[in-house]
């Protein structure tokens, strides 16, 4: 496991040779470090274990990249539930380790935050959820991209490279951002193939290796050649895929290691963002409390294409990126059936790639889906 | 007297040796044990913030564990406080929602009763299971967690799900007064105040009350219970009822003073903790206060060890394997140590 080695005093040694050294520059150079900003702490909370090839490491990966900034000083815990636990530990690295800035990276922390963010006004408390509204504390951030995007891309790919027509999605809970993943895996892949089909499973656990492998191997037994699992760690869904011979594509960070022949590609996340709230808080500048958005605003990325992947497809998955950025690409545009046939977009209706409120409020599966939300109508 | 002195000190040794063989995992890996235990006990129990964290922690530990050392005096190794906890978290939200509009304090306590009592009959199930038909109650405990388990995902994902919640599958809310705050001035809930209450009522009930000392007699000896004339399918029910209902009451806790409704972050061990507790304890319901205390502050300033030395959470756990294996090796040597062995045939 890197980043977790037991070499502490050297890595000590390290951060404080750091802090000094931004300390010596702040004596020399006032100005300087009026740009530059004090010395921060900074705190992750993870739920689960940092190395999960899921969630918690795609914000490992931001926490690598707001180390480097200067005068940041990172601190990370695991394994922390999302109960009264987390709110001690934040407020254990606020009043052990002087942490100014929390990044608490669990959607169930964010009750905790707002329990607690107007006790220390002096830190700034970055929840990965979006779930900031008016009147929430003005030290408080939500910041979460629109995976659809990266996931359209996927299913571009995904619609060239499949032969037998067939796709499949697997998703952890009933929730809309998976709606919306899932949809734009669908709707990427009909745009290149207009008669691919997506099964769909819901398996209504955000980690659970084995329903998550049957789902797999049930779906190649169908004959379904790309797969894409929106689970907190898709590590079992993508090997599960390259041991069956099939194709798939990543979620949350770059897995393509995981499976050298079959990987196409992947949704994932850009939390390294976080990085300039570490700078506004440090330098007293402004932020956003609420930050949503896609590829024209940096918040999503896409995997490392698989070698499996030809040029001519690469191209034409990096044309749709280039149109989401520039805003000329809708994920939602009419006419859109869902797959019970009804209308859900008329011809020439288009829904804003940031229009959030609509987004929110998927509760269906577009038109190619075979599978079913699992919710009442 | 002597007898508590032999626990005391085999205690304290099996905590040292504990500690001692730490020290040499953390020398294997380059780290100098005296700066990880000071480190241990700032985060766990050095500062007045460290102490509201290791309660924080310790406070469902002293419920889940008495659903172990209740039922552990009549005989019975329940370890069903993970399910009985989860239902008791669900059934204090349905009785939370259903009886909506009462004043504050009568709600509180409806939704604690609910909690209780679904606990409570959750693992009564498994004492008539092992009273009509011999069903070993350790495995029909440990399944009941996962039924209990499956039952609230199925019941949050649907039936009660509530759909205003836009990242986290959840249930309803109970109303916002029947939730409590912190106990004044102490930063912890009063999960607190209810854990040390059920440990010093469990240890009154079963040292000094009639039925405490029936349920003893049924642990002792089943066949003499039973000669002698006493009830002990009720007794086993009782038991089995009182160890539930204390972990369906931290499940309830979790809700009036944490959650406000019910979800999967009910299901983070605490019943499983609860285990080590009780048999750290050996199962009396004042020692379970000290170490529910003890562990409580090893978990509290783990994450302290996890950020200074930027270990991984599994080194705390390898301590908390360590204790456990001490404490429960040193069981061996009661009754063989010489000093105290005078004393006990004395006694």
């Amino acid at each position: 496991m890197a980043g977790s080695s037991f070499d502490s005093r050297r890595r000590f040694l390290n951060e404080a040779g750091r802090i000094v050294s931004a300390a010596g520059l702040a004596a020399a150079w006032p100005t300087l470090v009026r740009a530059q900003g004090k010395p921060i702490t900074v705190g992750f909370l993870y739920t689960g274990v940092r190395q999960d090839y899921g969630w918690n490491q795609a914000h490992t990966v931001a926490a690598r990249q707001i180390s480097r900034l200067s005068g940041v000083k990172v601190l990370e815990q695991e394994n922390v539930p999302e109960t009264a636990e987390a709110e001690k530990v934040m407020e254990s690295m606020i009043r052990l380790d002087g942490a100014r800035v929390l990044f608490p990276t669990s959607f169930g922390y964010w009750p905790f935050i707002l329990k607690i963010a107007r006790r220390y006004p002096e830190v700034l408390f970055v929840h990965a959820g979006g779930l900031w509204k008016e009147g929430d504390p003005a030290n408080t951030i939500g910041y979460r991209g629109y995976m659809e995007e990266p996931h359209y891309l996927c299913g571009i790919a995904a619609g060239r490279m499949s032969k037998t027509g067939k796709i499949g999605f697997i998703g952890a809970k009933p929730l809309y951002f998976i709606f919306n993943n899932c949809n734009g895996f669908i709707l990427g892949a009909r745009s290149v193939n207009p008669k691919a089909t997506c099964q769909v499973v819901i398996t209504g656990d955000w980690n659970n290796p084995v329903k998550e492998a049957e789902a797999v191997n049930s779906m190649v037994d169908q004959g379904v050649d790309v797969i894409v699992g929106n689970c907190d760690s898709p590590k079992v869904v993508i090997e599960t895929a390259e041991r069956r011979g099939v194709y798939s594509c990543g979620y949350h960070t770059d897995l393509s290691a995981l499976a050298p022949k079959g990987f196409l590609s992947g949704a994932e996340w850009n939390w390294g963002k976080g990085a300039e709230f570490v700078r506004a808080w440090q330098t007293k500048g402004s932020y956003p409390n609420l930050l949503r958005g896609g590829f024209k605003r940096d918040m999503v990325k896409l995997s490392p294409f698989g070698r499996a992947v030809p040029e001519a497809v690469r191209a034409e998955v990096l044309k749709a990126r280039q149109a989401f950025a520039d805003d000329t690409l809708a994920l939602y545009q009419g006419p859109l059936r869902d797959n019970e046939g009804n209308m859900v977009l008329k011809a020439g209706q288009r829904i804003d790639n940031e229009d959030n409120k609509y987004k929110l409020g998927v509760k269906f599966l577009v038109e190619g889906a075979i599978g079913k939300t699992g919710l009442a109508r | 007297m002597r007898a508590r002195a032999e626990t005391a000190l085999i205690t304290a040794g099996a905590l040292a040796l504990a500690f001692a063989l730490f020290g040499l995992f953390l020398l294997a890996n380059r780290l100098n044990p005296l700066e990880v235990y000071a480190v241990l006990w700032l985060g766990g129990f050095g500062t007045s913030f460290s102490l509201q964290a290791t309660l924080t922690q310790a406070a469902p530990l002293m419920l889940t564990a008495l659903c172990v050392a209740i039922p552990a005096r009549a005989g019975l190794l329940v370890i069903g406080g993970e399910g009985a906890l989860v239902a008791g978290g669900v059934c204090a939200v349905l009785a939370g929602v259903a009886a909506a509009g009462l004043p504050a304090a009568v709600g509180t306590a409806l939704v604690c009763a609910a909690g209780a009592a679904a606990g409570g009959a959750w693992i009564a199930m498994a004492g008539a299971l092992k009273h009509r038909r011999g069903v070993n109650e350790t495995i029909s405990t440990l399944l009941l967690n996962y039924i209990a388990i499956a039952l609230l995902n199925h019941l949050v994902s649907g039936p009660i799900r509530d759909h205003t919640v836009s990242l986290k599958v959840t249930s309803w809310s109970i109303p916002q007064p029947y939730m409590v705050d912190a106990i004044p001035g102490v930063g912890v809930h009063w999960g607190l105040a209810l854990g040390v209450l059920a440990c010093l009522a469990a240890y009154v009930l079963l040292r000094y009350s009639v039925p405490g000392f029936a349920i003893a007699v049924l642990g002792g000896n089943a066949r003499a219970a039973q000669l002698v004339g006493l009830p002990i399918g009720r007794l086993t029910l009782l038991a089995c009822a009182l160890g539930g209902a204390a972990a369906g009451l931290a499940g309830a806790v979790e809700i009036v003073a944490v959650h406000g409704a019910a979800s999967s972050s009910l299901v983070v061990g605490f019943g499983y903790a609860g285990i080590l507790v009780a048999f750290l304890a050996r199962q009396n319901p004042l020692a379970i206060v000290f170490f529910a205390f003890l562990v409580g502050g090893i978990s509290a300033s783990g994450g302290l060890m996890q950020r200074r030395f930027d270990m991984p959470d599994a080194a705390t756990q390898v301590l908390q394997g360590m204790i456990f294996l001490c404490v429960l090796g040193s069981n061996a040597l009661y009754g063989r140590v010489r000093m105290f062995r005078v004393a006990r045939a004395g006694a």
